[in-house]
């Protein structure tokens, strides 16, 4: 009852006061973000970058329905325990309209499930479980990245062409590496039937044994390698693997490996010919995207990473689902609003999918090259999420109704 | 065959690796008794300030040779002063603090690790020497990795000398047996637990630099290497360098050939050795009982708090009961963790203030009661009071048939064993998706109908909480609480006036498996979900740093330091993105006021007073 009396309130006023004040006089949008700032800063400090250039630029071009936009920002600290304690004092103090943010899998379900039980909006920026928006997917969630079945269907089709018939894989030992294997090797063997993984090998997260999981992978003598780990156990992965041999007249697939964040570090070691997703950021991949790259060159004095982009695009996202909503009333936002919003990226043009609120934000697919003693991406095509996604019949079956 | 040579030596230098990173820490905690927490910020300060060095020198292994002393030279120096400026001052706080100050430093460490080289990982190119392979049979094996072989035995062999050759080293084995009577025959101790210190993180730097060039100097390094460093140490023995070095190798060589066979052991292996160990040797490979150390009299009686305590504690608790009436929602969600932190510290503070038994995985058993009650009230549906009454159960029982195991070992080595079990939890935890969810946790926990109002969940919290507390206060001022310290203080005079020690000792670390239980089942309903981070290491410290910084040797201690530490850390990450860095300051400063813990600080002060 309350509900309703207040979003009819809320619209009305909405009305009443868009046609006449478009000026930041109003009271602003204000967005309640949350992510792991200590725990995970390699990622989330480009990201914080990206969006706080975003806002300065939305506001600058009047916000949106005549109002400027908030972001209130909190550190998780990497727990999803911190994670819910600090979404209930947005909601409560700071009386956020609604919610966003996130980068390890389980915090966005956390933040998820707090988002339904409490009836807000949570835009989940970085997350790239799958649950998310399917097994565990509701109402009140969206999100922006795409996820570990998108990329690795992504990398699918670069794979099959390959002639390689032995695959192995070497994935971080939790939930993430644990399902970019499950579907890659699903899809791969549905593209290509003749296909066998001979071997697989899961380090432990951070603390990957590198030279004897090197040695393992190359004992079972295979064609060709799905990688999955990053970071810290990436940079070992590829030393003892460069040492040892292993990529030599090998076919790599590697899940985020062009990302900057995750191909900066191996340096003049970057194994050249890997099929990667990433973000070339060396090369302007579209107008759009060489004048997102001036902008944040100009005011940050550095090139953007990938988080850069997640972060920017995410307050666009936001913003489109705002103004197509015409008020921030969350079940308008979330029945109306958002649902087939389109925003543009410096990736291109994306849009919020009614079905399971997954955006069709996609990524670069291209091969690692070595140019001046640094990792680049070469031969890159955009993938649009919209195109890696399973049939829509499949989607519905796996989200709950 | 060649491959499992192959291996075999890949083990062989992975164990160098360990060993480099574990000899310091054993050093260090054989002579001064400090459980140095900091070891691995130690070691994480040497692959940065190495980055740093040898990317200025020339790339020749002259230049990696001047890079290396360098850059242990240099973190001795940092651990002089670590040591002249904070642990000097609480050598005579109760056993455990100084975990407390140097978990202070790893917070530090990290945001001024953070600040000076930013948050990007730092790897060293390497040259073509670095990179080189010798060919073994049709396979390669890296030519850095036969120095890493060879650097193990190499410092090994260094050390023994220093320890049996010299006069620093008589020194030092003789502090390691019995300081006081070194100390007693004239010999400054402040030197030598300076020179000491520096020694280990000198070798912690070593160990810091030699891994650089095999992956990348990165924040998360610390964290990683210390758990480590620690099942070394404990499973080689304390204080024990050959004992480290055969640890080294059995755990090198054991994960280097267990993921061929089971390539997903990689989150036990570790840890299920270190437990076998410890079951079958309680005092690790090489260890020897531990040395008299006479200065720890008994610790004096708790007696119950006086009446102006008293009325205080009732004043307070009034306080906590209207508190939802006056403040909002938020507040009343920071109390209620802070009543769970309350349960979780007293359950902690039951079996290592009076049980004497300090514990590093304590997690477990919050973890074991919230999954427990999660599963219930998702997968069974069961209502709220079944469920949370499950979670002690849950807890409790597992708890009594592992304690088995634990109550017959005693300090680090009762800690590390209690550490293995949780760390075998969390990957069963984060293993067994089907059931637990794996890293994407149990959702939907919420309390459902008038509970789920956030205050009348406080008020239930408040209940349980508070009757938790007060049950084991209770038993600890019942002839079982008395039992329980004099097996305590001295196990013999205890055994050989009746008691049985052992298995008062079980039924304590049974009772504060099930307080810790029910702790997290009320935990899991408040947060609505449960993952593996609440069986993780970081949540087992939690809990001692609570402990600690109340002091153990109270009754109020857990609950006064459950409330400062939650206080203290939900302000600051509020309040500032430095967060760590402000922590960890007030955590040093906090440990040199007060190095009795807050509550046991001033608890005498006011006795004093009212007397």
């Amino acid at each position: 009852m309350s509900l309703t009396r207040r979003s009819l309130l809320a619209a009305s006023a909405a009305t009443l006061a868009a046609p006449a004040i478009a000026r930041a006089a109003a009271a602003p949008i204000r967005i309640g973000e949350i992510n792991s700032y200590t725990a995970v800063p390699a990622f989330t400090l480009p990201y914080r970058n990206g969006w706080q250039l975003a806002v300065e630029q939305v506001n600058a071009a009047g916000g949106v329905l005549g109002r400027p936009i908030e972001v209130i920002s909190r550190d998780d600290a990497g727990k999803p325990a911190d994670a819910i304690r600090l979404a209930g004092e947005l909601l409560n103090e700071q009386k956020v309209d609604l919610l966003a943010g996130g980068f390890l899998s389980n915090i966005g379900l956390a933040l998820s499930d707090f988002a339904q039980r409490n009836h807000k909006l949570y835009i989940a920026g970085e997350p790239l479980t799958d649950a998310l928006v399917w097994e565990k997917g509701n109402a009140m969630c969206f999100r922006l990245r795409p996820s570990t079945y998108m990329q690795a269907a992504m990398l699918v089709p670069e794979a099959a062409k390959l002639p390689a018939k032995r695959w192995v894989t070497v994935a971080p030992n939790y939930e993430y590496g644990k399902s970019a294997v499950k579907w890659f090797q699903q899809l791969l063997k549905a593209a290509r039937p003749d296909v066998e993984f001979v071997a697989e090998q899961w380090p432990a997260l951070g603390k990957i044994d590198a030279g004897a999981t090197v040695a393992a992978l190359e004992e079972a003598k295979p064609d060709a390698i799905y990688n999955v780990t990053f970071g810290g156990d990436l940079t070992k992965f590829v030393r003892q693997g460069n040492t040892r041999g292993l990529f030599e007249k090998r076919g790599v697939v590697s899940l985020l490996t062009g990302e900057p964040e995750y191909l900066d570090p191996l340096g003049a070691e970057t194994p050249e010919g890997w099929i990667v997703t990433g973000y070339p950021v060396n090369t302007d991949t579209s107008p759009d995207d060489a004048t997102f790259k001036a902008a944040y060159k100009a005011k940050f004095n550095e090139m953007p990473k990938m988080g850069s982009v997640v972060g920017f695009a995410l307050i666009h996202a936001i913003v489109a689902g705002i103004a197509q909503a015409g008020n921030t009333d969350t079940n308008t936002m979330a029945d109306k609003g958002f649902p087939g919003a389109s925003f543009a990226t410096p990736f291109g043009r994306a849009t919020w999918r009614a079905i399971d609120h997954q955006s069709t934000l996609g990524t670069f697919v291209g091969r690692t090259a070595l140019k001046d003693g640094r990792g680049v991406m070469v031969d890159w095509h955009y993938v649009d999420g919209a195109n890696a996604l399973p049939p829509d019949a499949e989607v519905r079956k796996m989200r709950p109704a | 065959m060649t491959f499992l040579l192959l291996q075999l030596l890949t083990g062989i230098a992975g164990a160098s690796a360990l060993f480099l990173v574990s000899a310091g820490l054993t050093v260090i905690f054989g002579v001064t008794r400090v459980v140095n927490f900091s070891h691995g910020s130690l070691y994480m300060l040497g692959a940065y300030v190495a980055w740093s060095t040898l990317t200025h020198l020339p790339a020749t292994p002259l230049g990696f040779a001047i890079g290396v002393l360098a850059t242990a030279l240099v973190l001795a120096a940092l651990g002089a002063g670590l040591e002249m400026a904070l642990l000097r001052r609480i050598y005579r706080a109760p056993e455990l603090l100084q975990l407390l100050a140097t978990f202070g430093v790893v917070l530090i460490v990290q945001d001024a690790t953070q600040a000076i080289w930013g948050a990007e990982d730092l790897s060293l190119p390497r040259p073509a020497w670095m990179r080189a392979f010798v060919a073994i049979g049709s396979e390669r094996f890296p030519a850095y990795d036969l120095l890493l072989i060879a650097a193990g035995p190499a410092v090994l062999g260094a050390l023994w000398l220093l320890l049996h050759r010299t006069r620093f080293g008589t020194l030092v084995r003789a502090a390691t047996q019995d300081r006081e009577m070194v100390a007693a025959l004239g010999v400054d101790q402040r030197v030598l637990f300076t020179a000491v210190f520096a020694l280990g993180a000198g070798l912690a730097g070593l160990g810091g630099v030699l891994a650089l060039p095999d992956g990348s100097a990165n924040l998360q390094l610390d964290l990683s290497v210390i758990t480590d460093a620690f099942v070394i140490v404990v499973v080689g023995g304390l204080g024990s360098l050959t004992g480290a070095y055969l640890a080294s190798l059995l755990i090198g060589v054991m994960q280097s050939l267990g993921i061929l066979f089971v390539p997903k052991l990689t989150l036990v292996m570790v840890f299920a050795v270190m437990a076998v160990v410890l079951v079958v040797r309680p005092q690790g490979l090489l260890g020897r009982a531990a040395a008299t150390v006479r200065e720890a009299a008994a610790p004096p009686l708790v007696r119950p708090a006086p009446r102006a305590l008293r009325w205080l504690a009732a004043a307070a608790l009034a306080a906590l009961i209207v508190a939802p009436l006056l403040v909002g929602p938020f507040t009343v969600s920071v109390l209620t963790e802070a009543m769970i932190a309350v349960l979780f510290a007293c359950s902690l503070h039951f079996m290592m203030g009076p049980g004497g038994m300090p514990s590093f995985g304590h997690a477990a058993w919050f973890g074991l009661g919230a999954y427990g009650a999660a599963l219930a009230a998702t997968a069974l549906a069961w209502p709220l009071p079944f469920a949370l009454l499950l979670a002690p159960l849950v807890a409790g029982i597992i708890a009594a048939s592992f304690g088995w195991f634990v109550v017959r070992l005693s300090g680090v080595y009762l800690a590390m064993l209690t550490l293995a079990f949780a760390q075998i939890v969390w990957a069963v935890a984060e293993q067994w998706s089907g059931i637990t969810g794996g890293d994407d946790g149990i959702l939907g926990v919420w309390p459902q109908g008038v509970l789920a109002r956030p205050h009348i969940f406080y008020w239930l919290t408040l209940a349980v909480g508070t009757a938790g507390a007060l049950l084991l206060r209770r038993a600890l001022y019942a002839p079982f609480g008395y039992a329980l310290r004099g097996a305590r203080d001295s196990t013999l005079r205890a055994e050989s006036i009746g008691l049985p020690t052992a298995r008062l000792r079980l039924v304590a670390f049974a009772i504060a498996g099930a307080a810790a239980g029910l702790a997290g089942g009320l935990s899991a309903y408040s947060k609505g979900s449960v993952f593996p981070t609440y069986v993780s290491i970081g949540h087992s410290v939690d809990a001692l740093l609570m402990v600690l910084l109340g002091g153990v040797q109270t009754m109020s201690g857990p609950i006064v330091g459950a409330f400062a530490y939650t206080g203290l850390y939900d302000t600051l990450l509020l309040a500032t993105a430095q967060w760590r860095l402000v922590l960890g300051a007030a955590i040093v400063a906090l440990v040199l006021v007060f190095p009795q813990g807050i509550a046991g600080a001033t608890l005498p002060a006011w006795r004093r007073r009212a007397a």
